[in-house]
């Protein structure tokens, strides 16, 4: 828990918001199975503290954050959203959205506005209020700006200021610094930690659903650890670090280490060696990942210091990239046997050696046997076209087996990794115009 | 008219148009049909009234330099009536559409045959519906004339504003539900503001193209009935009949003088002023400007004007905060039965229409009647194609040249605009003194008049698609010396097509409304005439021919639509997924 304490209206810990048994299924409405993206999840929110959500896309944590704004109804099991005991000002809760969402109509004041106008506040106590919210957010002087003419930081501190006028008692945030810069997002976290270190803000608790692990570990007192496909509370870490937290401290990169690792756990079973993709055989789920990512990552393991192996925390780090970004082209990378995910490290295979050293005409050929050999979509159309006398097919024809197996939007981001990743190999043709696969090669 | 949109606005909005199904589907026919069969029943109501013979007691037009004014005036009136009309309509029928899922089942395709109905054709039945509704009043024929204007407005506007509630901004939405606002304060705050870029771009085009309609809308004949409102249209009539040329030149005159108004105080002012509705984040580098809308934006007197607009806005209702919305979604097996029922039920009202259309039809035409029409149809037709395919060899090497040119396209671009609002059945007379004084031939030479005042829509889309070519893909094609037909091929032609393809559509729509007064026109007692479906309704109209403007009119939908479909639609496709620049 936090270490420094807080002079906050009520000790009381009761509980703020209580997910029970949540289910949410997508698209079951045409009596198809549909998409499974939360499955029993329970989570508690107490007063004065701030919970993270932290999962890799398509872990549903989005899903559990706007079940809780009431703006989803899930599908089975119980949100229950309280307010504080007693006669706290702070009621209900509110959002603060990744793309900002500002009506780009409306000055800054009137978008800040908006949640006191729709709850019949009268005016003059509306104007009040906004000036107030605005001058807390640090917004003064922008008060008639319109949102095209702000920086995206001063956007979402105009997002801020707007959830915050209602006095929330409660504070949900979908991935709010992820739409800006690095530097940007930083001064964004500090002000707003500093602010509910001070408890300048009406709100008793915060929810704040991101991707990015450092954050998380920055911001949190707790943090729920999602799996993907469908979404599960893998893990639940408590942050006993005080703040303001520190990012070179060794006990801050333990922790992060460890998310890591736990992130790429997957599940225990046979069909570990496919990395976490849903599915096996044809009906394997694949991730839209380019070639030249996988052969800059290649690169990356092989070269200085790593030498072909490389501490996934620490290569995030060095590539600059997030959890949810380098975890499927390592993904894909184990897939195709080019690499081994062990724990927190990544290893590169030998084939992946011969990769590196290879020359572009090798690099295709060595990756058309590796694509053949251990991805059977690729090897089903390979030999669906030799077959064929016309050495052509649909793709339709795949793309309906494919459903058979995943829901449509998964069916398409696995034809578009097969069709750039065989068109990389040159094992087949892929013609967008009439949407046809074929043996034949413009060379 | 058809569903524009503007190329300064998000040309999405296009796109959307263009995925939706190409070929027509069963709500197609279904639509057309309930059009068909309500037409059908107007005429037969109205035949059974017995109208009197020259019941209406209007105001004979006087030929008076000193007039014309009031008569501008009437005739802009009726214009703003009309606008005000359809705006009404948009707001209620698309906003219905868009929230129910049943009434959007009929709606969409209503609107979309709506928009390629030729309405002049229709003249007859809308005529004969309103003067029946107020006979012996001005009143009916007032109504009647606003309504054919409404009607060559409307279906494009609620199109467009149908699209914007189907495709607003999701976070925006969530925000609306997450701060509980009422249907209401959602109406104000988001929908009508996201809507309003592309409604206004919409509603200014129907207006330029309205001013044809309120022309023709002004004199006319059917049958016994004669109408003869205030007005330029019927001044521009009345001195046809006359042989006075100089009271043509006096009528063309005032008509350039109220669009050079209309463009400068109403177009140019409220495109201006909804630029600041676009739903980008970054300011646009390319705004509209407008003079007026500054010269208004200055004054104090304006603002104190608009205050009390402003309280009034802000004292619109707002209702409390509602209880976190816990109903769960009905069962989908359930809305699947409903929605069955529900396409049952109009699949009845369909055969009904059928049925009555058959019925009517048969009764008072032969099979030879139908070929005749059909056979004619396809000689407008040939007349359309031919027209177009001048027109585009013209204008489009004149709009790229233009379009690549700065300086000259913020010249000639207001220009096009204007002479594309100038409706064209004005300059009709000059063209046919041409043709008598030197003996021509009608059926040739009275085509281009079809045209006449739809190819400025050619020219500016291609401009405009000219101007949008993007620097870096001019400078690609210059550093590589692209030769002149490589660089047409390669670039400019994709580069412009969706422009091009969005002018053309427009024009060709327009064409065939055109060819109901082009294929028949008169100077004095000397009447002119081409053979094709344009004169065919024309005279039926003129002779109070009911069947046969039905049939007419019915066979000309058959073919603006089949056109549309089989031409139209998949280009925009075509453009939408293969030419897209941005």
């Amino acid at each position: 828990m936090m270490t420094i304490t807080l002079d906050r209206p009520s000790q009381s810990t009761a509980p703020l918001v209580e997910v029970k048994n949540l289910k949410h299924v997508y698209g079951n409405g045409g009596g198809g199975a549909g998409l499974l993206v939360l499955d029993d999840v329970n989570l508690t929110l107490r007063p004065n503290e701030i919970v993270g959500l932290l999962g890799r896309s398509g872990s549903g944590k989005s899903t559990l954050l706007r079940s809780i704004a009431g703006l989803i109804t899930p599908t089975s099991g119980s949100v229950t959203v309280s307010d504080m005991p007693g006669d706290d000002t702070a009621r209900g809760v509110s959002m603060v959205f990744q793309s900002f969402a500002l009506f780009p109509w409306l000055t800054v004041q009137k978008n800040v506005e908006l949640g006191l106008e729709a709850q019949g506040v009268p005016a003059d106590i509306r104007r009040k209020r906004t000036l107030a919210a605005i001058d807390l957010i640090g917004l003064d002087g922008f008060e008639n700006a319109y949102p095209k003419e702000l920086s995206g930081g001063m956007r979402q501190r105009v997002g801020l200021a707007r959830a915050l006028v209602v006095q929330p008692s409660i504070l949900l945030m979908d991935e709010p610094f992820s739409a800006l810069d690095v530097l940007t997002a930083e001064t964004l976290r500090t002000d707003l930690l500093d602010l509910w270190s001070e408890g300048r803000m009406p709100i008793r608790s915060i929810l704040i659903v991101t991707h990015n692990i450092e954050e998380a570990v920055l911001m949190c007192d707790r943090i729920l650890v999602f799996s993907s496909n469908p979404g599960r509370v893998i893990a639940e870490i408590k942050v006993d670090l005080p703040q303001p937290r520190n990012r070179l401290e060794p006990a801050f990169r333990a922790l992060v280490d460890d998310i890591y690792a736990r992130m790429t756990a997957r599940p225990t079973g046979p069909v570990a060696r496919d990395g976490n993709f849903p599915g096996t055989g044809l009906g394997m789920a694949l991730t839209h990942v380019s070639t030249n990512t996988l052969a800059g990552m290649i690169e990356a393991i092989t070269a200085a210091p790593n030498s072909g192996a490389a501490d996934l925390a620490t290569l995030a780090r060095e590539l600059q990239m997030e959890a949810d970004e380098l975890l499927p082209i390592a993904e894909t990378l184990q897939l195709m046997r080019f690499a081994e995910i062990e724990g927190r490290t990544i290893r590169l295979t030998p084939a992946a050696k011969r990769y590196d050293a290879a020359d572009v005409d090798q690099r295709k050929q060595l990756f058309a046997q590796h694509l053949l050999a251990y991805v059977p979509l690729a090897a089903h159309i390979r030999r669906v076209l030799d077959d064929r006398a016309s050495h052509q097919a649909p793709a339709t024809r795949f793309r309906d087996e494919l459903e058979d197996f995943m829901s449509e939007p998964y069916a398409e981001e696995t034809m578009d990794a097969i069709v750039s990743w065989g068109r990389y190999a040159e094992i087949f043709a892929y013609h967008e115009d009439d949407d046809r696969f074929s043996l034949d090669d413009p060379a | 008219m058809v569903f524009l949109s503007s190329d300064r606005l998000n040309t999405g909005l296009l796109a959307r148009f263009a995925r939706r199904e190409l070929a027509p589907n069963r709500y197609d026919l279904i639509a057309l049909v309930l059009i068909g069969a309500v037409a059908v029943l107007v005429v037969h109501g109205a035949q059974q009234m017995n109208l009197p013979v020259s019941a209406l007691h209007t105001q004979p037009v006087v030929l008076d330099p000193a007039r014309l004014p009031e008569y501008a005036l009437r005739s802009t009136l009726r214009m703003f009536a009309a606008i005000f009309a359809s705006l009404t309509f948009t707001f209620v029928v698309a906003t219905i559409a868009a929230k129910s899922h049943k009434a959007e089942l009929v709606i969409v395709p209503m609107l979309d045959i709506a928009q390629s109905i030729p309405i002049m054709a229709f003249l007859a039945f809308t005529l004969t519906f309103f003067i029946g509704l107020f006979p012996k009043s001005e009143f009916g024929a007032e109504l009647a004339a606003i309504f054919l204007i409404f009607t060559s407005q409307a279906w494009n506007m609620a199109f467009s504003f149908y699209q914007s509630l189907r495709t607003l901004p999701g976070d925006l939405v969530e925000v609306s539900q997450q701060f509980h606002l009422s249907p209401w304060q959602r109406f104000w705050k988001l929908e009508l503001p996201f809507a309003t870029p592309a409604l206004v771009w919409n509603t200014m085009m129907s207006m330029s193209g309205g001013w044809f309609f309120v022309v023709a809308s002004e004199y006319f004949t059917v049958g016994a009935t004669k109408v003869s409102l205030p007005g330029i249209g019927s001044w521009l009539a009345i001195a046809i009949e006359r042989r006075d040329f100089v009271s043509v030149s006096w009528a063309v005159g005032a008509v350039a003088v109220v669009i050079v108004l209309y463009d400068q105080l109403v177009f140019r002012p409220i495109v201006a002023w909804a630029d600041k509705f676009r739903f980008e984040q970054t300011a646009s580098e390319n705004q509209p400007e407008s003079w007026f809308f500054d010269l208004l934006r200055r004054t104090r007197v304006f603002k104190r004007l608009g205050r009390p607009f402003r309280g009034l806005l802000a004292a619109l209702p707002r209702s409390r905060p509602r209880a976190r919305p816990a109903s769960r979604a009905p069962d989908p097996a359930l809305l699947r039965w409903m929605d069955r029922a529900w396409i049952a039920l109009v699949a009845v009202a369909g055969i009904w229409a059928v049925w009555t259309i058959f019925r009517y039809l048969s009764a008072n035409l032969r099979l030879s009647d139908l070929l005749l029409a059909f056979g004619l149809g396809f000689l407008t037709l040939a007349r359309v194609v031919v027209l177009i395919i001048i027109a585009t060899l013209i204008w489009v090497p004149i709009g790229v040249w233009i379009g690549m040119r700065p300086v000259w396209s913020q010249r000639i671009q207001p220009v096009a605009q204007f002479l594309a609002a100038f409706p064209a059945n004005v300059i009709f007379p000059f063209a046919v003194m041409g043709i008598v004084a030197w003996r021509l031939d009608p059926n040739i030479w009275l085509s281009p008049l079809i045209i006449l005042g739809t190819q400025w829509y050619i020219l500016f889309n291609v401009v405009a698609g000219a101007s949008a070519l993007p620097n870096d893909l001019k400078e690609a094609a210059g550093i590589f010396h692209l030769r002149s037909w490589q660089r047409w091929r390669d670039f400019i032609l994709p580069g412009i097509f969706p422009y091009y393809v969005t002018g053309a559509l427009t024009a060709s729509g327009g064409s065939w409304n055109a060819s109901v007064v082009a294929e028949v026109v008169s100077w004095g007692h000397t009447k002119l005439q081409a053979a094709g479906l344009g004169a065919f309704i024309a005279k039926a109209t003129d002779a109070g021919d009911f069947p046969r403007v039905a049939l007419g009119a019915t066979v000309m939908s058959i073919f603006v639509i089949a056109m549309n479909r089989s031409v139209w639609r998949p280009m925009y496709a075509y453009a939408e997924k293969n030419l897209r620049l941005n």
